[in-house]
C-alpha cells in the first residue's frame, strides 16, 4: 500500500503538469463557456470531497454557499458597482461566514443528524433568497456584469474569462491540496478514520471540523461567485437542495476522498447534463437517480478511485 | 370575537391548517423514526413515498374508480410493498457500510420516483376529490370546521397513537425495540431480525403512502408534494431527536401548530420558523427535545 502509495505521489506532479497544460489550451478547442462550467463545478466538488473525502462530513446543504456567494457577487457588482475581483473576493467571505454559522450549529451533531441539519438550514437560506427583495425571487439575479478585471482587462471576451476562471480553479485547487497534505489535513483524516482516539490525542475535534468546514464552505462560495461571473447570473437553483445533491452526486461518482476525483465527477455529470437536456428533458432527474443508485451500490470507489486501484492491482504483479 | 386582535374565525382556521400540517409531520417522522431505529439510515425518499401514495388514490380514482375508502387500505399495501422490494434487493447490502450511503441510496430514489412522476403527470398539481361521506362541515360557534379536515387530524392521531401502542405495548413491539438496541443478541434468541427489518421498512414505508393518500384532498397532488415537506420533516426530527415514539408524535403536532400561530402573527416567517426552531434546539439542547445525547 505504501509503496504504490509513494508511486503516485512520484506520479502527481507529472500528472498536474500534463493537466495544467490541457487547461491552458483546452478554450481553443473545446466551447470556452462549457469548460468554464466544468471548472466552477470542478472547484464545488472538490470543496465538498474536503469535507466528506476527509473528514467523513456528509453536508447536504453546500448549495448554500454556492448560491449565496453567487448571489453576493452578483449584487456587489451589479448594484455597487465594483470590479470583478472584489466581487468574487466578497462573495467567498460570506459565504465563509455562512458556513461558520451553519457549521457551529451543524457539528453539534454526528452522522445522519449532521446531513438533516445542513439540509434544513440551507433551506431556510434558499426561503430567504426566494422572499428577499434585492435577489430578485423567482427570476434570480440577472444582467450581472462581466466587468473589467483590476479595472483593466476586460472580460467579456470569453477568452479572457476562461483564464480568469481557470486560475481561480487553480488557486481553489492549490489550497485543497496543501490543506489535505498539510499536518491539518493528517489531523482531519485522523477525525475521520477515529473520532474518539482523536479526542484522546488531545485534539480538539469540534475545532477543526469547524476550520474544515469554513474553508470547504468559502471555497465553495469561490466558485459560485465565480460561476456567477460565467453565466452573468445567480439563480434560484444554485441556492435549492437538487444542487447540494448535485455535488454530493459528482464527487460520489469521481471518487470519494480521491484529489482529482471531484473534478472528473464534476466534468461527467456537466457533460452529461449538456448532452441530455436536448434530447430527453425531464429525464434528467431520472438519469441522475439512477446514477446515484448505481454508484451506492456497485461503484463506491467512484472513476478516479477504480482507477486506483486498478493501477495499485497492476502495480503488485 | 377576538383573540389578541386577530379575528378567532382567522386564528382558529390557521391553527386547524396547523394541525393537519403537524398531523403529517408526525406520521412522517414516525416512519423515518421507526426506520431509523433499526436499520439506522434516514430514508431520504420517504417524501417520495408519501407523493407515490397520493398519486396511486389518484390513479386508482380517475383510471379504476377506486374509491377513497379503499384506496386508504390500497395504497400503503402498494407502496409498503415496493419498500419491501428495495429493502430487499438495495439497502440490505449496505448495512455493513457508513450509514450515509443508505442516505445517498435513498436519494437517489427520490430522485427517480420524482422525476419518473414529473415525466408523467407535470408539475402542475392534479386535484382529489374530497369523499362523500366527508364533504361540507360544522359551524363550532368561533370558526367553521370542514369536516374533511377534522377527518385527517382524527385518522393520523389514531394511526400514530396505534403504532405507538404496537411498539410499546405488544410483543412484536417488544422484538422491534430489542432489535433496535442490540441485533445480535436478538438474532441469538432465535428472531428473524432480517425480516423483522424489511417488515420495519415496509411499515414505514406504508405510513409515509398514507399520510400521502390523506393529504390528496387536502393539498393538489403533484410530484413534488413531497420534496419540500420532506426536508421539513428532517428538521423536525433534528428537534425532536428520534430516540423515542412518542416524542416524534408530539414534537411534529407542535411545530404544526407553531407554523400555524405563525402564519397568522407573522406570515414571512411561517416557511422558515421551523427551521428556526431548530436552531435555538440545536443551541440549547443538541440532542433534541427527546433524544439522548449521542
Amino acid at each position: 500500500m505504501n509503496n504504490t502509495n509513494s508511486m503516485f505521489a512520484r506520479a502527481m506532479p507529472l500528472l498536474f503538469g500534463v493537466l495544467f497544460v490541457i487547461g491552458l489550451v483546452a478554450p481553443f478547442a473545446v466551447y470556452p463557456t462549457f469548460l468554464m462550467k466544468i471548472l466552477c463545478f470542478g472547484l464545488f466538488a472538490c470543496a465538498f470531497n474536503l469535507l466528506l473525502g476527509f473528514v467523513g462530513l456528509l453536508s447536504f446543504g453546500h448549495a448554500a454557499f454556492l448560491g449565496s456567494a453567487g448571489y453576493i457577487c452578483g449584487m456587489l457588482v451589479r448594484d455597487l458597482g465594483v470590479t470583478p475581483e472584489v466581487g468574487v473576493i466578497g462573495g467567498t467571505l460570506a459565504a465563509g461566514a455562512l458556513g461558520w454559522v451553519f457549521g457551529v450549529l451543524a457539528i453539534r451533531r454526528t452522522g445522519i443528524y449532521f446531513a438533516m441539519i445542513t439540509l434544513a438550514l440551507s433551506q431556510m437560506v434558499y426561503f430567504i433568497v426566494l422572499q428577499w427583495k434585492a435577489t430578485g425571487g423567482e427570476d434570480g439575479l440577472q444582467g450581472v456584469p462581466r466587468g473589467h478585471l483590476f479595472g483593466i482587462i476586460d472580460l467579456s471576451n470569453n477568452i479572457a474569462m476562461y483564464y480568469f476562471v481557470f486560475a481561480v480553479f487553480c488557486i481553489g485547487f492549490a489550497i485543497i491540496y496543501r490543506a489535505i497534505h498539510s499536518p491539518f489535513g493528517q489531523i482531519l483524516k485522523a477525525i475521520r478514520e477515529n473520532e474518539p482516539r482523536a479526542v484522546s490525542l488531545g485534539y480538539d475535534v469540534a475545532k477543526f471540523k469547524l476550520l474544515a468546514f469554513v474553508l470547504s464552505a468559502s471555497l465553495a462560495g469561490l466558485a459560485g461567485a465565480t460561476k456567477t461571473l460565467v453565466f452573468q447570473l445567480a439563480s434560484l437553483t444554485d441556492v435549492h437542495w437538487h444542487m447540494s445533491g448535485e455535488v454530493v452526486l459528482m464527487t460520489l461518482l469521481g471518487g470519494l476522498g480521491t484529489i482529482l476525483g471531484p473534478l472528473v465527477g464534476a466534468a461527467t455529470i456537466v457533460s452529461l447534463q449538456t448532452e441530455l437536456a436536448d434530447s430527453v428533458g425531464s429525464w434528467v432527474t431520472v438519469i441522475m437517480g439512477v446514477i446515484f443508485v448505481v454508484c451506492v451500490l456497485l461503484f463506491r470507489r467512484g472513476i478516479v478511485g477504480e482507477l486506483q486501484a486498478l493501477i495499485q492491482r497492476a502495480g503488485i504483479r | 370575537m377576538e383573540i389578541f386582535g386577530v379575528p378567532s374565525a382567522l386564528l382558529g382556521s390557521q391553527l386547524l391548517v396547523g394541525l393537519i400540517n403537524g398531523s403529517f409531520y408526525a406520521i412522517l417522522s414516525l416512519g423515518l423514526a421507526i426506520i431509523f431505529g433499526l436499520l439506522n439510515i434516514i430514508n431520504f425518499a420517504h417524501g417520495a413515498q408519501y407523493m407515490m401514495g397520493a398519486f396511486v388514490a389518484w390513479i386508482a380514482l380517475t383510471k379504476f374508480g377506486v374509491n377513497y375508502w379503499v384506496a386508504l387500505f390500497l395504497s400503503p399495501i402498494i407502496i409498503g410493498a415496493l419498500g419491501v422490494v428495495i429493502e430487499r434487493t438495495m439497502l440490505r447490502k449496505l448495512y455493513k457500510l457508513d450509514h450515509l450511503y443508505g442516505l445517498l441510496l435513498t436519494f437517489g430514489l427520490a430522485l427517480i420516483f420524482e422525476g419518473l412522476f414529473r415525466d408523467q403527470y407535470g408539475i402542475s398539481g392534479q386535484s382529489y376529490p374530497v369523499p362523500e361521506l366527508l364533504q361540507g362541515g360544522v359551524n363550532l360557534g368561533f370558526m367553521f370546521l370542514p369536516i374533511y379536515r377534522g377527518w385527517v387530524v382524527v385518522a393520523a392521531l389514531t394511526v400514530c397513537f396505534g403504532t405507538w401502542f404496537v411498539i410499546e405495548k405488544t410483543k412484536l413491539g417488544a422484538y422491534l425495540r430489542a432489535g433496535t438496541e442490540n441485533p445480535q443478541i436478538v438474532q441469538a434468541l432465535g428472531i428473524n431480525v432480517p425480516l423483522l427489518i424489511t417488515f420495519t421498512y415496509g411499515f414505514g414505508v406504508a405510513l409515509a403512502a398514507f399520510a400521502g393518500v390523506l393529504a390528496a384532498p387536502v393539498y393538489q397532488v403533484n410530484p413534488l408534494m413531497g420534496a419540500n415537506l420532506i426536508i421539513v420533516v428532517f428538521a423536525v426530527v433534528v428537534i425532536g431527536g428520534m430516540g423515542s415514539i412518542m416524542g416524534s408524535i408530539l414534537t411534529g403536532l407542535g411545530l404544526g401548530l407553531i407554523e400555524g400561530l405563525t402564519r397568522v402573527f407573522y406570515p414571512e416567517a411561517s416557511a422558515v420558523v421551523v427551521f428556526v426552531i431548530m436552531v435555538i434546539v440545536l443551541l440549547v439542547r443538541p440532542a433534541g427535545l427527546f433524544g439522548k445525547a449521542a
